[in-house]
């Protein structure tokens, strides 16, 4: 191999890393939403399209995620999880459906 | 004014009288309201004696079977004792109202437990749904179980003894930031259930979530529970029966009194005293005495039904 083939190849690598890094997305991060005392916290998350919520019941009693016609929860009892990756940008308003009181808001750009 | 003022001694007793007896008897009281006045007139002992002439039933509420935490570890041993004071009262109920939460999780063998218990009281039993007895995937148990002959998630009308009782649901299609919720239908059908009756006929209306606005800051009320109210203007008499908030609350505005039952599964705080509603935690030795049972009297003539609570303990 010639010296200019040796730089061209590492050229090409070097334009190849580059290009991985351009289009993949940021790396996904996993956010959590805890309930304590009937109250979501943090009442209002900002994230990026592909982040995944969670969401952990602490209270004694159960509740329910619900965003109408986006995410529904089964019952989360005590320290039962509900998750749900967010693909698409948008507001998401959601709340308890036992305790309608509860509201939360999860904005995805 | 000197008619109230003899009303006060005939009574011959101060408020903090009231409330050492309260004490040391470790039982209900007996309230009667007239003219808008709640009334104490004495220890549930006492009006037990006074054998009441008419109908008489009773009201049980958020049994919560299967719930287990700190706050209660045993539901259903509570649910018993509840029970077994039912079975003690000297002149059998007509029957039994249960203002929903049955069970904690809507789980099928809870529904089992709770009616195993419950049928012990060998009473009818005319139930409402709360918001646990609905977390089944189907939403099918309690329904199978309790909605047979009834409308919609489970609301119906009945007549015993002169009064018309009316079994509402307000634990469904609840919306984001409110209240309970009766909907449309459910308030188009109380129209015509209630269209034509006679004035005065004592009304009984009883739901799971508080039909007034007890305190919205923790969902405890009725977002249109106004408009039923609407269409029971007129009647002499109207009583409405809620649970949900696990404490013994009253208010009386015209013809209406409202009252609310506790939990015979664990009390939860009054109104803006804790940071949120929800199972609350107290010693054991009191635990009893914030659970219960309500027994209704009604006398035919008398405008007012007559409500007792009961503790399972002082």
């Amino acid at each position: 191999m010639t010296f200019a083939a040796s730089r061209s190849l590492g050229l090409a690598v070097a334009a190849a890393f580059l290009l991985h890094f351009g289009t993949a997305p940021v790396q996904a991060e996993e956010l959590k939403v805890t309930i304590d005392n009937f109250t979501f916290s943090p009442a209002e998350l900002k994230l990026k399209v592909g982040d995944t919520v969670t969401w952990t019941n602490h209270d004694d009693i159960p509740h329910t995620v619900v965003s109408a016609g986006k995410f529904r929860s089964k019952t989360m009892d005590t320290d039962n999880t509900f998750s749900f990756t967010f693909t698409s940008a948008g507001d998401y308003k959601y709340f308890c459906s036992l305790h309608p009181h509860m509201t939360g808001m999860i904005k995805v750009e | 004014m000197s008619h109230h003022d003899h009303h006060d001694d005939e009574r011959g007793v101060s408020r903090r009288k009231v409330l050492e007896c309260m004490t040391w008897a470790g039982t209900g009281v007996l309230w009667t309201i007239t003219g808008g006045v709640p009334r104490s007139l004495g220890l549930v002992d006492a009006a037990n004696a006074a054998e009441p002439a008419g109908l008489s039933f009773l009201q049980i509420s958020d049994s919560h079977i299967g719930f287990d935490k700190p706050a209660n570890p045993n539901a259903a041993g509570t649910l018993e004792e509840a029970i077994a004071k039912v079975n003690a009262i000297p002149k059998k109920p007509s029957f039994m109202i249960h203002t929903g939460d049955i069970t904690h999780l809507s789980k099928a063998a809870e529904f089992d437990n709770a009616e195993k218990i419950i049928s012990q009281a060998k009473l009818d039993v005319h139930y409402v749904p709360g918001e646990h007895d609905f977390l089944d995937e189907e939403i099918k148990f309690y329904k199978d179980r309790y909605g047979k002959g009834t409308r919609g998630a489970g609301y119906y009308s009945f007549d015993a003894g002169g009064v018309h009782f009316v079994g509402l649901v307000n634990v469904v299609d609840l919306k984001a930031g409110g209240l309970g919720n009766l909907g449309a239908e459910q308030l188009e059908w109380l129209e015509n259930d209630l269209k034509g009756r006679s004035k005065s006929t004592p009304v009984v209306v009883f739901a799971h979530i508080p039909l007034w606005t007890v305190y919205p800051e923790w969902g405890w009320g009725t977002e249109d529970g106004a408009r039923a109210l609407e269409y029971l203007k007129g009647f002499g008499s109207v009583t409405v029966l809620n649970g949900h908030i696990h404490q013994v609350m009253q208010k009386v505005e015209g013809n209406v009194t409202f009252h609310t039952a506790r939990s015979t599964a664990f009390p939860q705080p009054a109104p803006g005293t804790a940071p949120s509603p929800g199972p609350m935690k107290v010693e054991d030795a009191r635990l009893r005495s914030l659970l219960g049972i309500a027994s209704v009297n009604f006398k035919q003539g008398d405008q007012r039904l007559a409500i007792i609570d009961t503790p399972l303990a002082g």
